[in-house]
């Protein structure tokens, strides 16, 4: 059956089962399950009436044990720890120690750290994965079909929508943080390896029916204002060390010096402030990569020229939109993920500067994510296709090795949605007639720029009609492939075996695409 | 022109590649590739390759060809350059510019 941006979803995908009974279906556009219910699925957990000093435990193997996890259930992890984390490799050697199987990950992301659990792949311990982000060794692992279900690949929004829908139920969720109390009150600043919010785990720790909070640095209770309350943990354990502080908050992300990004980063600035949402009191995301980074930079001048401020900027926070707050030309920062060691020192001082929790940054599912308010977003690539659908997770060789993120969440939800990206990367063509694997639908994509030029998609009238007005240039995406193609070539069509590997879940549930098992290239 | 020794050209910096020509007496054109782009361009880059050894008139050879995702013409213009120094040419020999080197 083909969905709404013209995949062809097989049987074999739509008929995996969900936790809670629910069938899948193909995607059928943006805002299909507007207005419609979900019965969200409580944990089941245990009451603890009387009076208990601490739920402090020895080891995480002791932790294990206590949480009765068995064959066959689903263990959590967050990613905020990202290429310094040590919990999942930690935890996953520990349950397999203790000889259980049949386990899937259900974490908001994983990365080359967790290059281990492939091993356990192969091996046939760990059975299901479901994550955002899937990288290194694991990406291939899975993508060489070895993974017994398919990997589910969501949306950060997405996940929490499936968390709390019960698409997925969390038997134990283990929760690294930076600090915590003897009774499970975990922040994120304070301790040895901080990483700013915990965002991403506060899902985990409402919905799994047991918590674990394992943390290198003990502080005295009550560890307040906490981002993980004690009231939702069951047990804590300190270890030596929780992850790699250097790799948990990578230095400021350096400002581009390459005049390619510099020249697409001007043009996404011109492009924004020509749009009739680029007013006093305007909301902003942008990425952490290159070009999308020093948008920040070209925004500002323009800011300035209208004489206006932006009310709010939400996302994966870093330095540049901290340093444009300090100048008072941004209201309130609402974070969701650090990326960078002054995005961290920014969230431990300024007032203004505000952790929120996955569902209230892009849950498609509750009753209104910062997503949906936002003015606009400025996102990267690795492909993007004539109909303006996305792909950031397979590269070209079709391995698995990206993370959908919130790249789907922010453009659904912003009003102007824009993709920042080189024409070619080497001999890659990043516009390209079809992307390997979609991951954000063509009809929540807005405006594409690149250094050979910027397209708008035919379905937005209003910012076309905003550019011709501030003459800013603008072509049809298909000159811009055309364009890709003179230089590198037609690209050969993958090849692939049948097996379905990854299902790539829209954010309200359905199915926007499948990855097949790669068949390896014949000389 | 005969290429009478290993003749090499090229980096392994992105968009470059590397081409390796062994000479031998028989057994026509042993090519070998790797790329980074292999899935989408291999076809084309192999081509491409023997194209290009074809027009210098190279039959028999072990090629190593390693990619990181060059342009067609950064691999003719490579090709051309690891069969030149197999041949033992020097800066100032001469050249068919426009003839086989295209």
């Amino acid at each position: 059956m083909k969905n709404a941006v013209g995949r062809e979803i097989p049987e074999e995908a739509l008929a995996v089962e969900l936790k809670n009974g629910r069938k899948y279906e193909p995607y059928q556009g943006k805002g299909y399950r507007d207005g419609k219910y979900i019965k969200k699925a409580g944990p089941t957990s245990k009451i603890y009436q009387k009076p208990q000093e601490s739920k402090l435990l020895p080891s995480i193997r002791d932790a294990i044990i206590a949480t009765g996890l068995k064959d066959g259930m689903t263990v959590s992890f967050h990613h905020h720890f990202r290429d310094g984390d040590y919990i999942v490799n930690m935890v996953m050697k520990e349950i397999v120690d203790l000889g259980i199987k049949d386990i899937t990950i259900a974490a908001s992301s994983l990365g080359s750290a967790h290059d281990p659990i492939a091993d356990y792949i192969e091996q046939g311990i760990v059975t299901g994965i479901q994550t955002s982000g899937i990288r290194g060794r694991m990406g291939d692992v899975v993508s060489h079909g070895k993974l017994k279900t398919p990997a589910i690949l969501r949306s950060h929004g997405g996940r929490v929508r499936a968390v709390e829908e019960g698409d997925v139920h969390i038997d134990v969720a283990f929760i690294g943080a930076p600090t915590s109390d003897e009774y499970g009150n975990a922040r994120a600043l304070g301790g040895k390896g901080d990483c700013g919010v915990l965002s991403y785990a506060v899902p985990d720790s409402e919905y799994a029916d047991k918590v674990v909070v394992i943390t290198d640095t003990l502080v005295p209770y009550p560890n307040f204002p906490p981002s993980i309350h004690g009231v939702n943990v069951d047990y804590v354990v300190k270890v030596d060390e929780i992850g790699n502080p250097k790799k948990i908050a990578s230095a400021a992300a350096r400002m581009t010096q390459n005049p390619r990004d510099l020249m697409m980063a001007e043009n996404t600035a011109k492009v924004i402030a020509a749009c009739p949402w680029f007013k006093e009191g305007f909301s902003f995301q942008t990425g952490a990569g290159g070009p999308s980074l020093a948008v920040n930079r070209f925004l500002e001048p323009l800011m300035d020229e209208k004489g206006i401020k932006m009310a709010w900027a939400i996302g994966g926070i870093t330095g540049p939109i901290c340093e444009l707050q300090r100048k008072g030309k941004v209201g309130k920062i609402i974070d969701v993920q650090d990326f960078d060691v002054a995005a961290i020192e920014d969230i431990r001082t300024n007032p203004n500067h505000f952790e929120m929790t996955a569902s209230e940054y892009a849950n498609p599912a509750n009753k209104g994510a910062f997503v949906n308010k936002l003015d606009f977003v400025v996102l990267a690539a690795l492909e993007v296709d004539i109909d303006f659908n996305v792909n950031v997770i397979t590269g070209s060789d079709g391995v698995l090795r990206g993370a959908p993120g919130g790249h789907p969440d922010t453009a659904e939800g912003a009003k102007c949605c824009v993709i920042v990206t080189p024409l070619t990367r080497g001999r890659m063509a990043t516009i390209c007639e079809h992307v390997v694997t979609v991951t954000t639908p063509g009809d929540c994509v807005d405006v594409v720029v690149t250094d050979y030029g910027t397209a708008v998609n035919p379905a937005r009238k209003d910012i076309i009609e905003a550019l011709d007005k501030a003459g800013i240039k603008h072509v049809p995406i298909k000159e811009l492939q055309e364009k890709a193609y003179s230089l590198v070539g037609k690209p050969d069509d993958l090849q692939w075996k049948d097996k379905v590997v990854a299902i790539l879940e829209a954010r309200d549930g359905t199915i926007l695409d499948v990855v097949r098992e790669i068949k390896p290239y014949e000389n | 022109m005969e290429l009478k020794a290993v003749g090499t050209a090229g980096t392994l910096e992105s968009s470059d590649v590397m081409i390796t020509l062994e000479p031998r007496d028989s057994g026509g054109i042993d090519l070998t590739l790797e790329s980074s782009v292999l899935n989408q361009y291999g076809r084309q880059i192999k081509a491409e390759v023997l194209a290009s050894l074809e027009r210098l008139g190279v039959k028999n050879a072990k090629v190593i060809v390693n990619d990181h995702g060059a342009l067609d013409c950064t691999i003719k213009a490579r090709v051309e350059c690891a069969f030149y120094r197999g041949c033992g040419c020097d800066m100032d020999g001469r050249f068919d510019w426009g003839g086989v080197i295209r």
